[in-house]
């Protein structure tokens, strides 16, 4: 196979000790790799890392740790058996069904089709933004004169569980369509892995170096997957939670100023996030330790 | 909409009914402390499970707050398909629930 | 006392009337069964008491290690003619967790318990007036990334 001058600079970037791929740090710049680039590198890598599901067979990775451990996947299994957020997904249907106050409903946003997981994050060229399904589903409201949903919590995880479950199966598929938004998924890239806080780990530092190690009784997660099943019921929550809520609460655990909710930050690092998971499934809601 | 306090179903296969099972129950032990009042949370949990496949019995339980909050259970008795399975729980307050499902 | 009383009326009147009299004059049900009190003191024994001999016909399926020990699944299964089955967890201020009884206890039973620490799943069948056991080793560990 012939190298390209890219492929070789993804090549180098994984033997670099600290990234897998081109981060935007020390001596790599974010733009040294290119969105496909990155993609085939973290497949490669979490392929090499994880080969085996803990029962003989390959990783799903959408499974999160469930997808590497057999002796915790056969309890998530028992979990599933009554899924922990199916009155939830049965509230947001109630929700997605209610009328404003002026008349109109969310299928006037959203072409009455709830299933819409597959179309979010979105590049917003007029705008110049990355777009959220959550954010999609506030403006919606603000449209229609309505209050906007809190977004890490609540009501919004209600609507946003239905709107999965009914997207199950939807093949991930983030487009990067012109250099503008080629620069928010850069900014997401960067901010993945870099160095923060008190503890000064970043994201990948934990998933990506360091999946499928210990932190006392918890396994760290693939990067790898992370993009496909939002919301998620964590048990430690007992409740249903956003990314957005999950990227607040993992920052501040590693002692670092969360971002908002939100704010650009967070959505220029879904973007990113979900794209790493193209071509696999959206399997959301889903429950988690 | 109220949440089912009990969702229960039931699957027959060669004369055996899998019934499996979810309740709603806080499983309080009495040994866990209320952190704004300092005093503990009330013992609070299912005393007695009972079940019955087409009439008979088909389990009795006893139980305390050992079982996990929103307790599960699961078990294989004797059946057939239409049977009514009932499903039944009192606890230690003096409540009780109870829920019904076709065997299928 | 008042909760047996609660009790007898609730049992009589979620089965189908005359059911519980044909029950019990076929056999399927026995009135201890239905009227035994709730066993308080094994409840709150601080030990467990004898397990019996350990036996290769109990099988006890519980993680290796809990992901959440506050909701450990557990299936007992077994082929013994059983009187009772009952559920341990060695560990615990109170081990005594459960006790199963009747045609649902005689092949398979499964849920979720609480366990404290690091401890044994116990098993205990009573059958043909002795006790047999069998046991899992459960690790309970304190995760490290609530958030």
């Amino acid at each position: 196979m012939k190298m390209t001058k890219y492929a070789l600079a993804a090549v180098v970037a994984f033997s670099a000790s600290s990234v897998a791929i081109a981060d935007g740090h020390g001596n790599k710049k974010a733009t040294d790799t290119s969105p496909a680039e990155d993609l085939a590198a973290y497949r490669a890598y979490f392929d090499k890392r994880h080969p085996d599901d803990g029962a003989g067979g390959k990783p799903d990775f959408s499974n999160g740790v469930y997808s590497i451990l057999a002796d915790a996947r056969s309890q998530w299994e028992n979990t599933e058996e009554f899924p922990p957020y199916e009155d939830m997904v049965a509230k947001g249907e109630a929700l997605w069904n209610t009328k404003f106050a002026n008349g109109k409903g969310y299928g006037s946003c959203f072409g009455d089709d709830p299933a819409q997981r597959k179309n979010y994050p979105m590049w917003d060229d007029k705008r110049k933004m990355v777009v959220t399904m959550e954010l999609a589903i506030n403006e919606c409201r603000e449209a229609n004169g309505e209050k906007p949903l809190k977004y890490k919590k609540g009501d919004i995880t209600r609507l946003t569980a239905y709107m999965a479950y009914e997207s199950r199966g939807q093949k991930v598929d983030v487009q990067i369509p012109n250099d503008d938004a080629l620069a928010a998924y850069n900014d997401g890239k960067s901010r993945f892995f870099a160095r923060r806080g008190q503890l000064n780990f970043s994201c990948a530092s934990c998933h990506v170096q360091n999946s499928g190690t210990r932190v006392r009784g918890d396994t760290l997660s693939m990067a790898l997957g992370h993009g496909t099943g939002w919301p998620v019921y964590r048990q430690k929550w007992g409740d249903l939670g956003t990314l957005h809520r999950r990227l607040g609460g993992c920052m501040k655990q590693m002692r670092a100023k969360p971002y908002k909710a939100q704010g650009e930050e967070l959505r220029n690092m879904e973007y990113f996030i979900t794209h790493m998971s193209n071509g696999m499934e959206f399997n959301g809601p889903s429950s988690r330790k | 909409m109220a949440k089912k306090s009990i969702k229960v179903r039931a699957k027959e296969k060669g004369g055996v009914v899998t019934v499996k099972a979810l309740m709603n129950h806080p499983m309080e032990t009495g040994l866990r402390k209320n952190k704004k009042t300092g005093k503990m949370f009330p013992a609070h949990y299912i005393t007695e499970v009972t079940a019955t496949i087409g009439g008979a019995n088909a389990l009795t339980a006893n139980w305390a707050g050992g079982i996990s909050k929103n307790p599960y259970l699961a078990f294989d008795a004797p059946g057939k398909k239409g049977d009514e399975l009932t499903l039944s729980w009192t606890d230690n307050q003096g409540n009780s629930e109870s829920a019904t499902a076709k065997v299928k | 006392m008042n909760t047996d009383m609660k009790r007898r009326v609730f049992l009589k009147g979620s089965l189908a009337a005359g059911t519980v009299g044909v029950a019990v004059s076929a056999g399927l049900l026995a009135p201890q069964a239905v009227m035994a009190a709730w066993p308080k003191a094994e409840f709150e024994a601080k030990k467990m008491g004898d397990l019996g001999a350990a036996s290769g016909d109990i099988k006890v399926k519980a993680p290796d290690i809990a992901e959440n020990g506050a909701v450990v699944p557990i299936t007992v299964s077994h082929n013994m003619k059983a009187d009772s089955v009952a559920i341990y967890a060695s560990a615990n201020g109170t081990p005594l967790v459960a006790q199963f009884m009747g045609p649902g206890a005689q092949t398979q039973v499964s849920t979720r318990i609480k366990m404290g620490k690091t401890g044994d799943v116990i098993a205990v069948v009573k059958s043909g007036g002795k006790l047999h056991h069998a046991k899992k080793s459960v690790k309970v560990t304190i995760g490290g990334c609530g958030g």
